[in-house]
């Protein structure tokens, strides 16, 4: 062995190194469950060993139990079907427990409509590495900066805090690789997860293909991770098409990085902000006028005009206007002989009463009667 | 063998010619690195690409011949280079400790000073570091990286064309004798 050893001096001293390394790595790096890596890898290498044992063990001395002495277990069963059955409640209970203190917290941070206070800071270095997406800022603990607070520009969400120094602070951009943040589309409401990808576009995921995403649609803060207060602007979609997986593959443009990353502000104390409303796309050099007042109620209209909205086409507008041009006229479609006065299509039909019927008994009428169609200024059609 | 091939690889293994530093050229030297690739890509962007650190380990590895002294310097630097990263500590360290023990066993056979040696040789540990990094990350941390091969290929290229007036200029804090 100690031939072996001084033989393979470089070597070994090589391996001892980078297993020290390994070790190391393997004591901070946590798995998805937050376990360390060293722990699943000496579970990974006992617990096979273990197992086997275990099931000899268990194949052996618990032969009679197994087989042979299954005296109370329908009782058993029934008693853990009971205890399942009250801890499924208790788990609704709790869940709607949740639920009612989220939507709580989120209108308590709505109404409180303040200004989030922020921190401004200097960059002061970048992080090592080629694909390094970290970078430094000059304000640190010191200042009240805590780890896990979001960083943003007037533009929009640049990174967040990952480790908060006396003098310093370290931020992760969110272009990096193992930056996540939630996400809402501007127009449609879509929510998603913001994911770095280790280069200049951003990837929107676990939005299903059946959802609505349009390319330059505008993409905020949602405010569900907790990190980056909601209404804050994250990116432009730059790619939407359908993916695999039933999700759509949605490319952003960051929008936080367009004018440069020199200053950058900390949020200190976030406060939500609603996502503001879509403006409709306008053309440079057009003027376009606002938006038409929203139809009258349908209480508040005549009957005709009820009738007309609840109509589909234009041509079935139509050929009711022109219903009840005839009806105020006295005029039957169809009946008129070559020759005869067309109706005038031009007046309008709510201002003219029909002609009295001159069969109708009754008394006569307490308002003036309407002005014939022909005293109206008209136009043949 | 041509007279230029001669020149290149000799047949026998180099006779131990270890290059001399002192400890504040050893030190100085690679904190100076990684202040650069902390700082200046702050004024020129497209500095991020140079990996200092990295030449300076392939530099000092290949001029002091020695495996064992090469891994403890990329070990060393690799571990500073860690702990200012995001990643966790060992990712550089371990990566940089490979490059430094190659790059000292390589420096036995090859002549070192040969301009185009360093040339190709900046370039291959560049690319060894960078796609070495990439599997440790993906096998060992489960990141979603992309390696991209004609980037990497092209920044290889760049550190190279840097490597060599820097390694000229490192010549310099060699001692004489």
């Amino acid at each position: 062995m100690e031939f072996l050893l001084h033989r393979f001096r470089n070597l070994t001293i090589l391996v001892m190194v980078i297993v020290a390394q390994l070790l190391l790595l393997a004591y901070q790096v946590r798995n998805s469950q937050d376990v360390r890596l060293i722990r699943v890898w000496a579970v990974t290498a006992v617990t096979p060993l273990a197992r086997l044992l275990e099931g000899l063990r268990s194949n052996t001395f618990g032969f009679l139990r197994d087989y042979l002495l299954l005296l109370d277990a329908r009782q058993q069963n029934l008693r853990l079907k009971a205890e399942l059955d009250r801890f499924k409640m208790e788990n609704q209970f709790l869940k709607t427990e949740l639920s009612t203190a989220e939507r709580a917290q989120a209108l308590a941070a709505f109404q409180s409509r303040m200004q989030s206070k922020t921190l401004a800071s200097r960059i002061i270095g970048t992080g090592t590495g080629t694909n390094s997406k970290i970078v430094f800022v000059d304000r640190g603990s010191a200042a009240g900066v805590m780890r896990g607070m979001a960083v943003v520009t007037a533009d929009g969400i640049v990174g967040k805090v990952i480790a908060a120094y006396p003098t310093a602070s370290q931020i992760m951009l969110i272009t990096d690789a193992n930056f996540a943040a939630g996400v809402i589309s501007q127009k449609n409401r879509v929510h998603g997860t913001l994911k770095g990808q280790g280069h200049s576009t951003l990837l929107v995921d676990y939005v299903q293909n059946e959802e609505k995403v349009e390319v330059g649609e505008m993409f905020f803060t949602s405010g569900d991770d907790r990190i980056f207060p909601k209404g804050l602007p994250a990116g432009v979609a730059s790619v939407v098409r359908a993916g695999k997986n039933f999700n759509k593959e949605i490319f952003l443009t960051p929008s936080g990085f367009q004018n440069g990353l020199e200053e950058v502000l900390i949020v200190l104390e976030g406060v939500h902000q609603a996502v503001p409303d879509a403006l409709p796309p306008q053309s440079p050099g057009v003027y376009m006028m606002p938006a038409p007042p929203p139809e009258p109620d349908a209480a508040a209209q005549p009957e005709g005009d009820r009738k007309a909205s609840a109509l589909q086409t234009d041509a079935d507008r139509l050929r009711e206007r022109y219903r009840r041009l005839g009806e105020a006229q006295g005029h039957v479609f169809g009946e008129g002989v070559p020759g005869s006065r067309p109706p005038d299509f031009n007046i309008n039909p709510d201002a003219v009463r029909p002609p009295a019927q001159p069969a109708a008994p009754g008394p006569a009428p307490q308002t003036p009667p309407a002005k014939p169609p022909e005293a109206q200024p008209s136009r043949k059609p | 063998m041509t007279e230029f091939g001669e020149g290149l690889i000799p047949d026998a293994p180099r006779p131990a010619r270890l290059g001399k530093f002192r400890p504040a050229a050893l030190l100085l030297t690679p904190l100076a690195a990684i202040l650069f690739q902390v700082y200046v890509p702050l004024f020129f962007q497209y500095l991020s690409y140079l990996e200092m650190p990295l030449l300076v380990t392939v530099y000092f590895a290949l001029m002091r011949r020695g495996p064992v002294s090469g891994l403890f310097l990329g070990a060393g630097i690799g571990l500073v280079q860690d702990s200012l990263s995001g990643q966790p500590l060992g990712m550089f360290g371990i990566v940089k400790t490979l490059v430094g023990y190659f790059a000292a066993s390589v420096s036995l056979r090859f002549d070192v000073d040969n301009p185009l040696i360093r040339l190709v040789l900046a370039f291959f540990f560049f690319f060894f570091h960078q796609f070495f990094y990439w599997v440790l990350a993906s096998a060992l941390l489960g990141q979603q990286m992309r390696f991209d091969l004609q980037q990497t290929a092209i920044s290889g290229l760049l550190n190279a064309a840097v490597a060599l007036p820097m390694f000229h200029v490192l010549d310099k804090l060699r001692e004489r004798g």
